[in-house]
């Protein structure tokens, strides 16, 4: 090892004309097509390309309910409805989704969503909390929601609990607690303001509707404007690699599982308002509905990657499937089917685009073989 | 300018020609990576590849070993035109590679990966006990009896990770073992294993292409070279030993580099005790290390891979806990085990893996630079994404990153690209304390003057660096005061001045010579 790096000496540059490095940078030319192609690439662009795929799904079931039921889409009244009632049919379940589209992209997963919003709306509507009116009704709802979720936090951040075990046992046991709270009864709300808030349009559009719209803003900004969104991103990407950059990554899954509880209150009060009371069974499976809409919405299961209007475009589509069985007389069974194949659709269709092909060829061999 | 094709009239080799790529081109999206190479390949050679960060040099391999299909170009395998549809189609021509990236599947053992797709196997059962034998043959064959093939290979350090990706190359009947950055892992001792291998397959006359940034190597096991730059063939079958430094460099870059190391400054007036460590221990990692950087000084820790380094700069940074010991900062000991609060004090590290410790791989380049600072940029929790994109191309330049787009998913550079971000991320904000685990692996000649100058500049700026390589010129080179690592425990201190390279590769080595005796 006596000849190491090269120290070269300018006159021995055989034939080579000595430039200098600024202008040595056959590179510049190279990359003119990137910095034309970034608009597409750059900054979530996959995200967009992807949110576009979504919109024309979108698209083809209007045109199926166009083409299964012209008599109704003739009647420009009746469409106009009957998509203000498919964005109230998403908006809670949006809510839900909201949160937990943060929880999938910092790397966790969230199956107690519905049990959550489950415990905050009876906490909300017990006689002891409904004598404290709207106010106090709206409060305990947030709260219980935040609390819970940050349950789930501590225990996947510092009790070091695999997240899927941690809010299944939650899930369990919110609903458990909720149907003690209970006592397995439907619980009326007699709060006129609570009541009215799922009757209420504002400019003939549903409260529901601008509750959900509200949240998905703040969500995106979060996710797209803040630092809290860039952990999360950092978080769940390489958890490895941002805690070597000097997050507290233990912190931060705290808080995304608060947030998703969070949002899970928001939607207790919103579900509670529709149907003017709360059970312990309500928002059932709500957990299923908001993680296929953040997968069909491109959020990376294995975290890292996904996007709040993606997300909203999953449940929409999900929504308008539901309406679309509605308006046709069919039943929930057949819906449910076409719900699981758009599911493994939307998954296969992530493989292939994320993936590049040498890492999807190299999945495919390591596979096959084991 | 002159004819950039030359081809060497010295014909040192004389196997038949095995393969022979005529006018290759492939394009990703918006990069032209390969750009018309030409290349052949004799048996019983070890034709090196030679070329800057990005020029295609993992591009081609990937082309020849089925996992890229070139956009146009002929490939000419064993005389006939090839066209590899996968990499099993490859494989069972004969051709086997190494990737740059390692590409083990870590909850498979040892000898599962060795013969990962080609499990020896028997009425559809694998013949387990027949693998781990041949696994364990080919492992004691590559040096390494002692790594167990039943082994999860998660359990191993970067380096056996290594030795199993070349244990799963020697376990085809390869004719073309090709191999991108094999050493880029690998301590001084490994190397030789390696070369010795290497010189037992070319002696059966298997052909091995050979991708390093250390000339010193292509030099000692290379027979001929040929260039890539920017995607083009610009020297080919040049003869390995016979070619000055100089000419390879140059037509690598297309400019001389003068000189490589920065000079240090003259005056000896390094600042205040910046950090300072004592009786640090980890047990079965490292013992007792005590150690201190001052502002303004370069400390480098020469030893071998597994001689605890990487373990101790993890621990200064608290990414691992200390059994005993402490580790101050301007004099306030920080708490044990808490990244945040060395990141507070104004410690940043350059971790040893960058896919795996340091790299969020579908994120752009930017949002990796800026990952550990993008917070002091921040109003009030709102990101300033243009400031950010600024500090990211001002490192971008500085480190001679390409391609130049910085909104591009790191995933798309290549393997010397990646680091240049891993070290950039630090090289922005108000670091005081820079520990860097093995800087340049991977970084061609060229940059790593770039890197080193910008190292050097730090220092200048009153930075205090703690700098881990394998390789002893890298340490001695830029290095102020130099620290050698034995099993755990620091052997030796010294000015760089007052030490040379073999002294330090004496001191480094006389452990592995006596296994597990107390040093
Ligand atoms: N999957 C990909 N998508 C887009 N561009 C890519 C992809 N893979 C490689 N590139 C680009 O192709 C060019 C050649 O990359 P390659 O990895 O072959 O370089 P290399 O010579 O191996 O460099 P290094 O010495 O750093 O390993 C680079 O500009 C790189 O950014
Ligand atoms: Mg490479």
């Amino acid at each position: 090892m006596s000849e190491t790096t090269p120290t070269a000496a300018p006159e021995r540059a055989a034939g080579l004309p000595a430039q200098s490095p600024p202008v040595d940078r056959a590179e510049t030319a190279k990359s003119d097509a990137p910095a034309r192609l970034s608009w597409w690439r750059g900054d979530g662009g996959e995200g967009a390309r992807r949110n576009l795929g979504l919109l024309a799904t979108l698209l083809v079931l209007v045109v199926i309910g166009i083409l299964t039921r012209p008599d109704l889409y003739g009647n420009a009244s009746w469409v106009w409805g009957n998509t203000l009632t498919i964005l109230k049919l998403a908006s809670v379940v949006g809510v839900v989704t909201v949160g937990m589209t943060f929880v999938i992209i910092g790397g966790g997963i969230d199956l107690s969503v519905g049990a959550i919003v489950a415990l905050a709306g009876v906490w909300c509507t017990t006689v002891a909390t409904q004598s404290y009116g709207a106010g106090g009704m709206i409060f305990s709802a947030l709260t219980v929601g935040l609390a819970v979720g940050l349950v789930n936090g501590l225990l996947i951040s510092y009790g070091r609990l695999v997240p899927f075990i941690a809010t299944l046992a939650m899930m369990v046991a919110a609903r458990g607690l909720a149907a003690e709270i209970s006592d397995k009864q439907t619980q009326v709300s007699n709060d006129t303001f609570i009541n009215g808030i799922a009757s209420t349009n504002v400019l003939g559009i549903p409260l529901l509707v601008y509750i959900l719209a509200a949240v998905v803003v703040a969500g995106w900004v979060l996710l797209n404007r803040t630092t809290f969104g860039r952990r999360t991103v950092a978080v769940g990407g390489n958890p490895e690699a941002a805690r070597l950059a000097g997050i507290n990554v233990r912190r931060h899954t705290l808080l995304l599982y608060g947030l998703s509880g969070l949002c899970c209150g928001i939607a207790a009060i919103m579900l509670t308002s529709q149907a003017t009371s709360a059970q312990a069974a309500m928002a059932n499976l709500y957990e299923l509905d908001a993680i296929a809409a953040a997968i069909i919405g491109g959020t990376l299961l294995s975290g890292g990657r996904g996007t709040i209007v993606g997300s909203l475009l999953g449940v929409i589509i999900f929504s308008t499937i539901t309406n679309l069985f509605a308006i046709n007389g069919l039943s929930t069974e057949a819906q449910n089917m076409v719900k699981g194949g758009i599911i493994v659709a939307a998954v296969l269709v992530q493989q292939v685009q994320f993936g590049s092909l040498t890492q999807f060829l190299r999945r495919n061999r390591a596979t096959s073989t084991t | 300018m002159t004819n950039p094709l030359v081809a060497a009239p010295a014909d040192t080799v004389a196997g038949e020609v095995v393969l022979r790529l005529t006018d290759v081109v492939k394009t990703f999206p918006g990069v032209r990576a390969l750009d018309g190479v030409q290349l052949e390949v004799r048996a019983g050679e070890v034709h090196c590849l030679l070329g800057q960060n990005g020029a295609g040099k993992s591009t081609l391999i990937k082309v020849l070993a089925g996992v890229h299909r070139p956009d146009s170009g002929e490939v000419e395998w064993r005389g006939e035109p090839a066209s590899f549809a996968n990499p099993q189609a490859a494989m069972r021509a004969g051709i086997a590679t190494i990737y740059q990236e390692l590409d083990l599947v870590e909850d498979l053992s040892v000898a599962e990966n060795a013969f990962l797709g080609h499990e020896p196997r028997r009425l559809g059962f694998v013949r387990r006990g027949h693998m781990a034998r041949r696994t364990r043959q080919i492992l004691a064959r590559l040096g390494h009896p002692e790594i167990p093939p039943g082994r999860l290979v998660r359990h191993l350090p970067a380096a056996g990770k290594q030795i199993v990706s070349m244990a799963r190359a020697l376990s085809h009947e390869a004719r073309l073992i090709i191999m991108d950055e094999p050493s880029a892992v690998l301590a001084h001792d490994e190397v030789g294993n390696l070369f010795r291998i290497i010189r037992e397959l070319t002696a059966q006359g298997i052909a091995v292409i050979y991708i390093s940034h250390r000339l010193e190597e292509i030099r000692e096991i290379g027979d001929r070279v040929t260039v890539l730059k920017d995607g083009r063939t610009t020297a080919a079958n040049l003869p390995a030993r016979a070619t000055p430094t100089n000419d390879l460099v140059a037509r690598m870059t297309g400019r001389t580099i003068e000189y490589v190391f920065p000079e240090r400054p003259a005056d000896e007036t390094a600042g205040a005790e910046l950090l300072r460590v004592d009786g640090l221990t980890r047990p079965g990692e490292f013992a007792d290390v005590s150690l201190a950087v001052r502002a303004g000084e370069i400390v480098g820790i020469a030893g071998l891979v597994g001689s605890g380094r990487s373990e101790l700069l993890e621990t200064i940074y608290g990414a691992r806990r200390a059994q005993a010991g402490t580790v101050r900062m301007g004099g306030r000991t920080l708490r044990p085990g808490s990244v945040g609060a060395a990141v507070r004090a104004g410690m940043g590290m350059a971790p040893e893996e960058r896919k795996s410790q340091a790299l969020l791989l579908g994120e752009p380049i930017y949002r990796n630079v800026t990952l550990a600072t993008f917070g002091r940029y921040a109003r009030l929790g709102f990101t300033d994404a243009g400031r950010e994109r600024a500090e990211a191309d001002r490192i971008a330049d500085s480190l001679e990153l390409r391609p130049r787009d910085i909104r591009r998913p790191v995933r798309t550079l290549s393997g010397g690209n990646q680091q240049k971000v891993v070290v950039g991320r630090w090289l922005l904000g108000d670091t005081r304390l820079l520990l860097l685990d093995e800087p340049t692996r991977g970084v061609d000649v060229g940059a790593r003057a770039e890197l080193y100058q910008v190292i050097r500049s730090l220092a200048a700026r009153g930075v205090g660096v703690l700098l881990v390589s394998s390789e002893v010129p890298e340490v001695l080179g830029l290095a102020d005061r130099v620290l050698v690592m034995r099993e755990g425990r620091v052997v030796r201190e010294a000015p760089a001045g007052e030490i040379d390279e073999d002294t330090v590769l004496d001191l480094v080595m006389a452990g592995s010579l006596m296994e597990g005796a107390p040093a």
